[in-house]
């Protein structure tokens, strides 16, 4: 664990959307370690390395809202851009916004605040030039710095998430009272498999005063 | 188009006097609330739609600037929209690899939409899910103080239905409502990220386009419902390095807005109750600030 960084997050709202209530958007209790590594790799991320989520520090109370929103019903096939590109005009692309129109209803996170604990591993298109050193000071002069490839966000984009690196000899911030005592948060993504036609991966989520271990991603179940 | 160099970040304040700047479709069309605090809320996408829609009224048929989303009001029937043909040539018998197909679908959409350009889009397009994630980034706009909606009464003097005009013996009246709320000075952050930007060719054209919309969109966007809409500031960020020089949420911050002394007990009711300060010496090296409007 020589390589480990702490990331002090935090948020007005976030939506990390269960799988299982996707259509009416249900957000889980607390950040899953896929969007977590989300936000690190929004601020550094090679293809030579891997994050991978070891501690979720949940800081603030757990609490919900709902929002409803028009959404558009689909998207755009291939299809249709392959033939406008080859007729050479744009007009027949488009999408009518009030003819394809769902209201959606989300329940999302209020007023949230994480530390993500983690570490990078190197993955097989490491090369040489690849040092742990490099990628750890990258990563942490950007955080230092509020710099970031594009701004990280607490699962989907209209929430951004603000973030501070964690010094290696800070405190992690302390957790609210309401978050003590040991609670299951039941089963949650872990993250998806992209190399095994993206399946989802899951593991049973515990958290005691606040913290939550993360087990490795080969433990989780598919 | 060559993309930005630079990572911004941008405040936009606007108020709204006597109207509703985005109905709840979960609350019978009342402003948006944050049920915690009262603060009325704007959401991202009620933002967007006026850029996108902005865009489309300058830019109308001009090659690289049409809109994908779009709202029906906005289209021209017929419309023959020019456009600088990317020429890929498929040719005959040689298809080029998927992914590579793939991405030249995303590119075309790409130099053609400038909402696509901006804000990114889902398109299903195989390879890489087919996302384009653009580099401009709103989040919800909230009220600087809470908002209290006002339910207003208002008749028409004519009926819809023959059946309503018998029972009613000739008087022909129908009451309806509306819901405004008498004053709300809002405000939106938004980040632009270079980086996202070099992929989907973001220039500084299209920069300056996006701080015109988000100065004048709702000056084209009167309508009964929305009352008086304006913008009122638009504060930008510039940092230096293309990933930025500052956390985003320091910026923020040196941007207040408070009630002018000896008004806070008395609920705001203009532009001029507020007063709004930037606090350009506490900015971070590296980051400069410009008021756009």
């Amino acid at each position: 664990m020589s390589f480990g960084v702490r990331l002090h997050i935090w948020g007005e709202r976030a939506c990390f959307t269960r799988p299982e209530m996707k259509v009416e958007r249900v957000s889980y209790d607390v950040i899953t370690p896929s969007a977590a590594r989300g936000i690190l790799e929004a601020i550094h991320w090679k293809p030579a390395i891997r994050w991978c989520i070891d501690r979720i520090h949940v800081l603030k109370p757990i609490r919900f809202e709902s929002i409803r929103r028009n959404e558009v019903a689909g998207k755009l096939s291939a299809g249709t851009v392959s033939k406008a590109m080859k007729a050479g005009r744009v007009d027949d692309v488009n999408y009518f916004v009030d003819q394809n129109r769902q209201q959606r209803a989300a329940t999302i996170l209020r007023d949230v605040g994480y530390v993500i604990e983690a570490h990078f591993e190197f993955t097989s298109r490491a090369d040489d030039s690849d040092t742990p050193g490099k990628h750890l000071d990258i990563f942490n002069r950007r955080a230092r710095q509020g710099q970031c490839f594009h701004m990280p966000c607490l699962g989907t984009r209209e929430f951004p998430a603000a973030f501070e690196l964690v010094e290696s000899d800070e405190q992690v911030p302390a957790a609210d009272d309401d978050l003590s005592g040991e609670r299951d948060l039941g089963f949650m993504l872990h993250d998806i498999d992209f190399a095994n036609g993206k399946t989802p991966r899951f593991f049973r989520a515990r958290m005691k005063d606040g913290v939550i271990e993360v087990p490795p991603f080969a433990e989780a179940l598919a | 188009m060559t993309a930005i160099a630079n990572r911004y970040e941008f405040v936009l304040l606007f108020d709204v006097t006597n109207g509703n700047p985005n109905g709840d479709p979960d609350a019978g069309n009342l402003p948006r609330l944050d049920p915690e605090t009262n603060q009325g809320l704007v959401t991202d996408v009620c933002l967007k739609r006026k850029i996108r829609n902005y865009v489309a009224l300058e830019k109308e048929d001009d090659a690289g600037y049409a809109i994908y989303m779009q709202e029906k009001s906005v289209l021209n029937d017929q419309h023959q929209k020019a456009y600088d043909a990317l020429k890929i040539d498929v040719e005959k018998g040689k298809l080029p690899k998927d992914e590579e197909k793939a991405r030249s679908l995303t590119a075309w959409m790409c130099q053609n939409f400038f909402d696509v350009r901006t804000f990114g889009a889902v398109m299903t397009t195989g390879v890489n899910s087919g996302q384009v994630r653009g580099p401009v980034q709103m989040a919800f706009a909230s009220s600087i103080d809470p908002v209290v909606p006002m339910e207003v009464s208002i008749t028409r003097m004519a009926v819809t239905t023959r059946a309503e005009a018998e029972k009613q013996h000739g008087d022909n009246r129908t009451m309806g409502r509306k819901h405004i709320i008498p004053y709300g000075l809002y405000r939106a952050h938004g980040y632009v990220s270079a980086k996202l930007s070099e992929r989907t060719g973001f220039s500084e054209d299209d920069l300056e386009l996006l701080w015109r919309a988000l100065i004048n969109m709702f000056e084209h966007d009167r309508s009964a419902a929305r009352g008086e809409m304006s913008a009122r500031k638009l504060i930008v960020f510039k940092h230096d390095h293309p990933m930025g020089n500052a956390p985003a949420h320091r910026l923020f911050d040196s941007v207040k807005v408070e009630r002018v002394e000896g008004e806070a007990d008395t609920p705001a009711r203009h532009y001029g109750d507020y007063r709004v300060t930037v606090d350009a010496e506490a900015l971070p090296a590296g980051v400069s600030v410009e008021e756009r409007l």
